[in-house]
């Protein structure tokens, strides 16, 4: 199979863009592997090597056979949430690597690794040095809660305890306490699922992947039995995808616990929706109501974990021990529903209601910081503001992907959204919107800036160094991979 | 150029995995620009673009469609971003009705990632889980706008 998929992609190498193959050939492609184009070609600075910044990249040097493409990243790794947010059991999802590490390798692709936009170089200085510079960096911050006893120890945002296990160095130190028997997770997106499934996943499943070993050890030693996976509105308004909700309903050793009440209602409003919010619901409403058969009642019984969605709740306080250190439990607000469907919206009710928990997991969308203060940014949307890509008063800059319109969407939906801000950028400089004449120094002028203040940027070689050393490492245990889990040891392998 | 298609299908070969098929293409390979000498083992497919181009192809049974379009090399941007594991829904392709019944069963799985497709509709399929039968021969199949395209509303030009 791994020779299968090498060769497949070795294929796609090979055939993908117009005559990409026959083209390189022909421009010469010597023992340094790059081409020599003219210094008046147009250059263009891309900023973050997530699913955004390599679609935009792979667009633009497919539009133009002139463009020349710099990607810039602020650690020693690329790929971004493919790497450090797909959960470690869906592999499959990765495989956009594939085509990221095709354009990676071509001729007017260049990866800098290790390089902090903001810190070690100015936005200012790159567009000095570039004709363009798209920003696609992505949503570290995350949407807080803002209810009291959300800084207790056993509380974790979504986005640091994924990054803990998929292992993201800044959230290495996270040591979730996985000691109690109850875990509460507030949102029901595709991340809030993934999260109870990983909790709740037999050891046996995760072994396989490239979890990391700290956090496979920490889930091996969990005493979480339980997680309720809460929502301020009801089933119809869930912004998880079948998908993710098929793996909870078939995961081994758990059973569904849901209250039936949330689903009334539910059942005369399948009618009138579209397809896939049918079958979703419908799945929904199956595992919540029916009366399972013969072999999954005993398959239930013998369970000994249990998962379940719980509706018509917001957080209102995190609530503490006696003590004061720890959580005990959240207390969270009724709701009812106002209007229907997707613009259905929560109504307090003044009631609440309090669970009892160890663990709570916020899972409530991440969030855009900015990263220049000569960059706009939308504090209230938490984006840059731009039309179609292109910043708002700011000529000559761009963004693409949740940067550009939220942090909401899978890959796909990253991947249509920098197509179209790279189809931007080309109309720009297809029109003169853009001025591409005059010579830009681009990478010349920003490595010597960098070199003068002390950093050396990670190639892309380099990083196919750490690459190797996590996938033998993983050998041995029967994992894909074994990921470094700190800057320094990555830099140490990209660099020796 | 010959070197270069000789090339090209050697690695296509190298993919099939199937020596018979292997043999047909090898024999093919050295007689580029002539009528190969057994056709009848390939089905014609016919694309339609989103530029509503129509662009027609072979593919040999047991190919899946994606596998079609990337040996073909055919140019849909951002066609099959998960090499054909049911983890996406970027090879979605729209059929007519008649021919969508000639499609055979689909999965749950299947219908998991095709709901997450732009423009959904009745007829619509996974390319990557179509596979090639004679019986399909001929087949027309849309590739379907990926995303809401404002420019093509505003002028007309995509």
């Amino acid at each position: 199979m791994g020779a299968h998929k090498l060769l497949f992609s070795e294929l796609k190498l090979w055939t993908s863009g117009r005559g990409g193959w026959i083209a390189r050939l022909h421009k010469g492609i010597g023992a340094c592997g790059k081409a020599s184009l003219s210094s008046c070609s147009p250059k263009v600075c891309i900023v973050g090597s997530g699913p955004a910044g390599f679609y935009t990249a792979q667009h633009l040097i497919k539009a133009r056979q002139d463009v020349e493409v710099d990607i810039y990243e602020r650690l020693p790794v690329p790929f971004g949430l493919v790497r450090f947010g797909v959960a470690p059991d869906h592999p499959e999802v990765k495989n956009v690597i594939n085509t990221f590490t095709q354009t990676a390798k071509h001729s007017r692709c260049s990866f800098y690794g290790n390089v902090n936009v903001g810190k070690n170089v100015s936005i200012t200085e790159l567009q000095q040095a570039y004709h363009a510079v798209v920003l696609s960096y992505g949503a570290e911050g995350n949407r807080s809660m803002g209810v009291p006893g959300e800084d207790l120890a056993g509380v974790y945002s979504a986005k640091d305890f994924v990054g803990w296990y998929n292992g993201l160095p800044s959230c290495r130190e996270l040591s979730p306490d996985l000691s109690c028997e109850t875990a509460v997770i507030l949102g029901q997106g595709n991340v809030a699922l993934d999260v109870a499934r990983i909790l709740l996943s037999p050891i046996d499943i995760l072994k396989k992947t490239d979890i990391t070993q700290p956090a496979l050890e920490a889930l091996a030693e969990s005493q979480v039995r339980r997680v309720l996976i809460v929502g301020r509105r009801g089933p119809i308004q869930i912004a998880c995808t079948i998908k993710e909700l098929r793996e909870m309903v078939n995961l081994p050793d758990t059973r569904p616990d849901m209250v039936a009440a949330d689903f009334d209602a539910v059942k005369e409003a399948l009618k009138d929706l579209p397809r896939p919010r049918k079958r979703l619901t419908e799945l929904m409403l199956k595992t919540a109501l029916e009366v399972p058969g013969e072999k999954e009642q005993e398959r239930r019984s013998k369970a000994s974990r249990t998962w379940g969605f719980r509706f018509f709740r917001s957080p209102v306080e995190v609530l503490a021990e006696p003590s004061h250190s720890r959580i005990a439990g959240i207390r969270l607000a009724i709701n009812k529903l106002e209007g229907s469907g997707e613009g259905a919206h929560a109504v307090l009710t003044g009631e609440v209601e309090d669970v009892s928990c160890g663990l709570v997991v916020s899972s409530i969308g991440y969030k855009s910081l900015p990263i220049d203060p000569s960059v706009p940014f939308d504090s209230r949307k938490a984006i840059v503001p731009n039309t179609m890509g292109r910043v708002k008063q700011a000529a000559g800059l761009y963004c693409s992907g949740w940067l550009k319109t939220g942090p909401t969407g899978v890959i796909a939906t990253t991947m249509n959204n920098s197509f179209d801000t790279a189809r931007s950028l080309v109309e720009d400089m297809d029109s003169g919107t853009l001025d591409v004449s005059a010579a830009k120094p681009g990478s010349q002028s920003i490595s010597a800036l960098l070199e003068k203040r002390g950093v050396k940027p990670v190639t892309f070689s380099d990083w196919e160094k750490i690459d190797n050393v996590e996938m033998k490492k993983g050998e041995s245990s029967g994992k894909p991979r074994e990921k470094l889990l700190t800057v320094e040891e990555m830099l140490h392998v990209a660099w020796t | 150029m010959a070197l270069v298609t000789t090339l090209r299908r050697l690695v296509q070969n190298s993919l099939r995995e199937y020596s018979r098929k292997a043999s047909a293409r090898w024999q093919r390979s050295f007689t580029v620009g002539t009528q190969p000498l057994r056709s009848d083992n390939k089905v014609t497919v016919n694309f339609i673009n989103r530029d509503g181009e129509k662009i027609t192809v072979k593919g040999s049974p047991g190919d899946s469609l994606l596998d079609v379009v990337i040996n073909e090399d055919l140019d849909f941007d951002g066609f099959g971003a998960c090499e054909g594991t049911l983890a996406c829904s970027t090879c979605h392709l729209i059929f007519d009705e008649e021919m969508y019944k000639k499609l055979g069963p689909i999965t749950d799985e299947e219908m998991d990632m095709l709901d997450l497709a732009y423009g959904l509709t009745d007829t619509s399929r996974l390319g990557c889980q179509i596979c090639l039968t004679k019986s399909l021969e001929g087949m027309v199949a849309k590739v379907p706008e990926s995303v809401a395209d404002i420019r093509q509303t505003k002028d007309g030009s995509s």
